[in-house]
This record gives structure tokens, C-alpha cells and sequence, in this order.
């Protein structure tokens, strides 16, 4: 006989009303986890839109994402000469505040090559970029609908396609434009400034890019190019798999500890308010144990009905707060992303935590004497 | 003469030592028959409920001897060590205010001792049902016990004592929350009990009333047992 879900069943309406509140505080962790997965899929998603095998950047820099990289647009033609590069193609990084339509957006502009690695990697709905000037793919978080126009500087663009969920580390949408475009918007300057630099001999755009990402052909060795391509002193390489750990490393880390450790202090807080519930609950019910035990039921029995509470009380409030993270995730700010073992571990961390929690009660319990269900 | 069911030889327990000890029960004997329905009077603090712990395994005893159904279970120590197991095989409990679980229904009640017992769960229903026909509450199977009323409660709480065939039963103030009717047919289910099963039922009361119907009454005063009355 289960006297646990008996005592339950009799107090229904007291532990439906404990999960509930429960289950809000475990979805809070489960959505701590999951905001740092998005975070993760947020900083690694504009690094592996292009999926380049090669990031060529500024010499004894780790850029472009982790420090600023500048170099010479002709690097580009010079890095897919080299033997063993597939492609390669220039592309240009910057975040820009627009204002469109009296609203203001914070985007994240790449600048590339159409036809050459830096591109987006898939569109949701519209076409590629296809004339040389003026065409911007943009994310669906930008809000921007397909065929509208707005004005960036000087010019007016038209959005031609749109990607889904393309956003840089800070979780602003990524807008794509023509390399030109992007040098434009990032480094000519207007007015009394290019003024200034006209005088100095300093006129028109600088020809300069963040980075050139390069495609290999089958079989090449990527340790021996990065090599070859570093041994020239005003550049520096890293493989792919470098990159999403530097970017991990530097952008996401302190984000991940600080994630953590609020995940920890809530675990804790869980296990606190479980072992305070299931106390109670034992307090409640002192005369029932006592006279379970005078009437013959061993310690395990008891032990048994109240871990199981516990256990019970936590596996119902998890699975409520992760089902109500599931359903709330995409109305977050940024993107919630729960993964399968991630509910395992924290399925695994709630249900020690009730054993943890049930300590209490069960010491308690373990501790009536059966004489207690004597008398008045 | 019947056997007797419970046999207690110099059984004292003392509280404290030097200046603090309190004496509660002072070298006790007592033999108590099998089909006989027995009283324990006396004033608060005489020592009638430290009696009862001590013969139900609940309390150690400081010094003398308990022979429970014919087995030697204390000699200065118990000589088994599962206390709870002794209690479930040999004595069946009755409280003042039944102590039913409240989140088990009525049969639940009683078929918690049995499957303790070992009992399958068909076998536990089986006899929990025939109990509550025995008692005439069998209509009450399903029902909770904040449904029942008092005499009912009681009723279920000594078909619960009874689960377990045991042949001692202790009754601690079992009729002191019910009105005069319902304490007699209680009583009367205790005797019917006592002469059915030959079970030797010792009952810890204050309540006058049925005093009448007791077969033998034991005063316990400042923990010592006086002489026995005769009863009924």
C-alpha cells in the first residue's frame, strides 16, 4: 500500500497548490539553463552562418569577434591564392543603431561577397542578395518585413530576403549587406569629417575588411595552412572549431558563471523551500506516524512515505516549470534554448535535491517515539 | 482457569537517578487470563499508562520480567530486537480517539497491519472485510474516517487491532470520548472479542460507566498495584 499517495490524494489540494508555486521556481531554473544554451546558440550562430573551414585576421590578434582585426581587402585575393584554399571571401562586422519608422534598432551588420564564404547560411523567406548595392538580408527580429525599405546613412535600402534567428552574441539581429555597402556605412565619413580627411589626402572609403574567411579543398591540412598563413607576420588564422571556442571563451564565459552560479543559489533556494514543505508535512503528521510505528510499520515505511512526498512534490513541480518554460520560451527577449540533456541533468539535480530536502523530515520522523500516539 | 496471556514479574520503571529519580511503576506482577476483560484504574500519574507501554514494547523496562502469549520477551533486556514486528505479531492497539489514519480509508486501515503482517493484498482485503462484518461496519468500508462517527471510528479502530489475530489487546481510554451507549457497545465488543478469539484485553479508563462491565479491575497508586478488585 502507498501511504504516500494516499496522504497525497487526501491533501490534494494543498500539494497542488505547493507544486504550483514550486514549479515556478524550478522553471526559473530551468529557464536559467536554457537562456545560456541561447545564449551559446545566439554567440555561435553568427560564427557558423558562413561555416568557413579558415578565419584569417589581423597579425597577434584573436579578432574579429573577441578583439578588432583590420586588413587590406586585397588579403583576400592573396589568401585564395594560397594552395589548398577552396574560396575565400572578405567580410566586415559592425553594430549599428538604426531608426526606422520611429523605432530604434540595434542590429549587427555583416558586410561579405555575395557569392563568396561569409554569406547568411539559410533564408527563411526572400532571395539572396543579387545587385551590388542597396540589397539587405535581414533577420526576423528586426521586425523589418520583406520588400520594405528604410534608410541607413545616406542610402536606401530594400530587405530581399530574411533569416530566422541570426543574431549576434548580444542577441541583436544580424543585417547582411554588400562588403561595399558595410565599408561605406563603416568608414566613410561625411561632412566637416570628410572634409577634414580630404584635406589630409585621407579621401573615399579605406579598403579595408575584419577578417577573410576561407573554404579548404578536401584533405588539406588546416594546422600546416594556419601555420603557413601566420608565417606571414601582419596575419593571423584559426580554424573554425578555434574561433566558436574563443568566441565562447571570451563572450559567453563570465555570462556562464554568473548563469551558473544564479542556477546554483536557486537549486539551493528549491532544496530549502522542499525540505521547509516536507517538514511541515511531517510535523502534520506526527500522531499518524506515531501510530504507524506502534502498530508495527518499520522505519523504512516511513522513511518510504515521506522521500516518496518529496520526490513526488519535485518530479510534478519540475515537469510543470519545464512544460511552462517550453510553452513561454519563444515569447522570451532572447532566445531560450532547452536542450534534452539539460532536463536529465536538472531533472537528476531537483530529484537529489528532494532527497536532500526530505533529510529533514525524515530525521523528524525517525525520531517519534510511537508512545506519542497514546492519549489525548 | 485460562492461561495467562500476560505474565509481568517485578516490572519497575524508574525515571532519572539520585535526588531527580521518579519511581512510575514499582515491581509489578500481574498475570492476566486469556478471555478476560481487564481494568486499570488509578489517579493521573499512578502509573496505569507507564503499565501499558511497558507491556506494549513502547517503554524499557529498569528491572523484572514480561512473558507476552507465552514468550519470554524482557529479562532485563528484549530479547528480541524488532519491537515494532513484536508488537504486530502478539498486541493490538486501541486509542482514546481511535487514531485511524485519516488519508486511508476505513478497509486501508486495517489492511496496512495485515500487509505489514505479510498478508497479500487479496488476502489483507479479504480479512478486512470479514473484521468489519464482524464489527458491524462494513458499509463503511470505503469511507474515510473523518466520515465515520465516534462509535464507528472505535469500532474500526478495534477491528484494526484485531487484524492481526493477536491475543493482547490494549485499549488506552477507548470509551472516554463516547457517550454512554456507545461506550457499552464497545465494552461489549471488547468481551465478545476476549471470549472469541481468547484474547486477553486490558483496558486503561477513568470512565466509571463501565466499570461495571470490567471482569477484573487492577488500582495502580504512586506506581505500585493494589490489590485486585472484582468486577462486573
Amino acid at each position: 500500500m502507498n501511504l504516500a499517495i494516499r496522504d497525497i490524494r487526501h491533501h490534494m489540494g494543498r500539494f497542488v497548490l505547493t507544486c504550483l508555486g514550486l514549479a515556478l521556481l524550478l522553471g526559473v531554473v530551468v529557464s536559467m539553463v536554457g537562456i545560456y544554451r541561447g545564449l551559446v546558440s545566439d554567440a555561435l550562430s553568427l560564427v557558423r552562418a558562413p561555416a568557413p573551414d579558415l578565419w584569417v585576421v589581423e597579425g597577434k590578434t584573436r579578432g574579429p569577434f573577441a578583439e578588432a582585426s583590420r586588413i587590406p581587402f586585397d588579403m583576400r585575393d592573396a589568401i585564395a591564392r594560397i594552395d589548398g584554399i577552396a574560396e575565400a571571401g572578405a567580410v566586415t562586422y559592425q553594430s549599428l543603431q538604426l531608426e526606422i519608422d520611429g523605432r530604434i534598432l540595434r542590429a549587427f551588420v555583416v558586410g561579405y561577397e555575395p557569392g563568396r564564404p561569409g554569406g547568411p547560411a539559410n533564408l527563411a523567406e526572400g532571395r539572396p542578395i543579387e545587385r551590388s548595392h542597396f540589397e539587405i538580408v535581414a533577420d526576423r527580429r528586426t521586425g523589418i518585413p520583406l520588400a520594405a525599405k528604410f534608410k541607413i546613412g545616406a542610402d536606401w535600402f530594400t530587405v530581399v530576403g530574411r533569416t530566422a534567428g541570426q543574431v549576434d552574441s548580444a542577441g541583436n539581429p544580424t543585417i547582411y549587406m554588400t562588403l561595399k555597402d558595410a565599408q561605406k556605412i563603416q568608414f566613410q565619413q561625411e561632412g566637416a569629417a570628410a572634409r577634414n580627411l580630404a584635406v589630409r589626402g585621407e579621401s573615399g572609403t579605406p579598403n579595408q575588411v575584419n577578417a577573410v574567411l576561407a573554404k579548404l579543398k578536401p584533405g588539406v591540412d588546416r594546422l600546416a595552412l594556419v601555420q603557413a598563413i601566420e608565417r606571414w607576420k601582419h596575419l593571423s588564422a584559426m580554424t573554425q572549431n578555434d574561433q566558436e571556442a574563443l568566441l565562447l571563451q571570451s563572450v559567453v564565459e563570465k555570462a556562464r558563471k554568473q548563469i551558473g552560479l544564479f542556477t546554483a543559489i536557486l537549486l539551493v533556494v528549491s532544496t530549502v523551500i522542499i525540505a521547509l514543505i516536507i517538514h511541515t508535512m511531517t510535523l502534520d503528521k506526527v500522531r499518524e506516524i506515531a501510530t504507524l510505528k506502534l502498530i508495527g510499520a518499520p522505519d523504512r515505511s516511513i522513511v518510504g512515505l515521506i522521500l516518496q512526498q518529496a520526490l513526488a512534490m519535485g518530479t510534478i513541480s519540475f515537469s510543470l516549470g519545464a512544460g511552462l518554460l517550453f510553452l513561454l520560451a519563444g515569447h522570451f527577449p532572447r532566445r531560450v534554448e532547452i536542450l534534452p540533456g539539460d532536463i536529465i541533468a536538472l531533472a537528476s539535480a531537483v530529484a537529489l535535491a528532494c532527497v536532500l530536502a526530505s533529510m529533514l523530515g525524515v530525521r523528524h520522523a525517525l525520531k517519534i517515539d510511537p508512545a506519542q500516539a497514546l492519549g489525548g | 482457569m485460562n492461561e495467562a496471556i500476560v505474565q509481568l514479574r517485578g516490572l519497575s520503571k524508574h525515571y532519572g537517578e539520585g535526588t531527580t529519580r521518579v519511581d512510575a511503576l514499582k515491581e509489578v506482577d500481574l498475570d492476566i487470563s486469556a478471555g478476560s476483560v481487564v481494568g486499570l484504574l488509578g489517579p493521573s500519574g499512578s502509573g496505569k499508562s507507564t503499565l501499558l507501554n511497558l507491556i506494549g514494547a513502547i517503554v524499557d523496562p529498569s528491572a523484572g520480567l514480561i512473558r507476552l502469549d507465552g514468550e519470554l520477551v524482557y529479562d532485563g533486556r528484549w530479547i528480541r530486537k524488532d519491537l515494532r514486528r513484536l508488537r504486530l505479531e502478539k498486541i493490538g492497539f486501541i486509542f482514546q480517539f481511535h487514531n485511524l489514519i485519516p488519508f486511508l480509508n476505513v478497509s486501508e486501515n486495517i489492511e496496512i497491519v495485515l500487509e505489514l503482517a505479510g498478508y497479500t493484498l487479496a488476502d489483507a482485503r479479504k480479512r478486512s472485510l470479514e473484521l468489519l462484518d464482524y464489527l458491524q461496519v462494513a458499509d463503511r468500508a470505503q469511507a474515510k474516517p473523518s466520515q465515520l462517527s465516534g462509535g464507528q471510528a472505535q469500532r474500526v479502530a478495534i477491528a484494526r487491532a484485531l487484524a492481526n489475530r493477536p491475543r493482547i489487546i490494549l485499549a488506552d481510554e477507548p470509551t472516554a470520548a463516547l457517550d454512554f451507549e456507545r461506550a457499552t457497545i464497545v465494552i461489549d465488543l471488547l468481551h465478545r472479542v476476549a471470549d472469541e478469539q481468547h484474547a486477553a484485553v486490558i483496558v486503561v479508563t477513568h470512565d466509571e460507566k463501565i466499570m461495571p462491565r470490567l471482569d477484573e479491575i487492577h488500582v495502580l497508586r504512586d506506581g505500585a498495584l493494589m490489590e485486585k478488585e472484582a468486577a462486573g
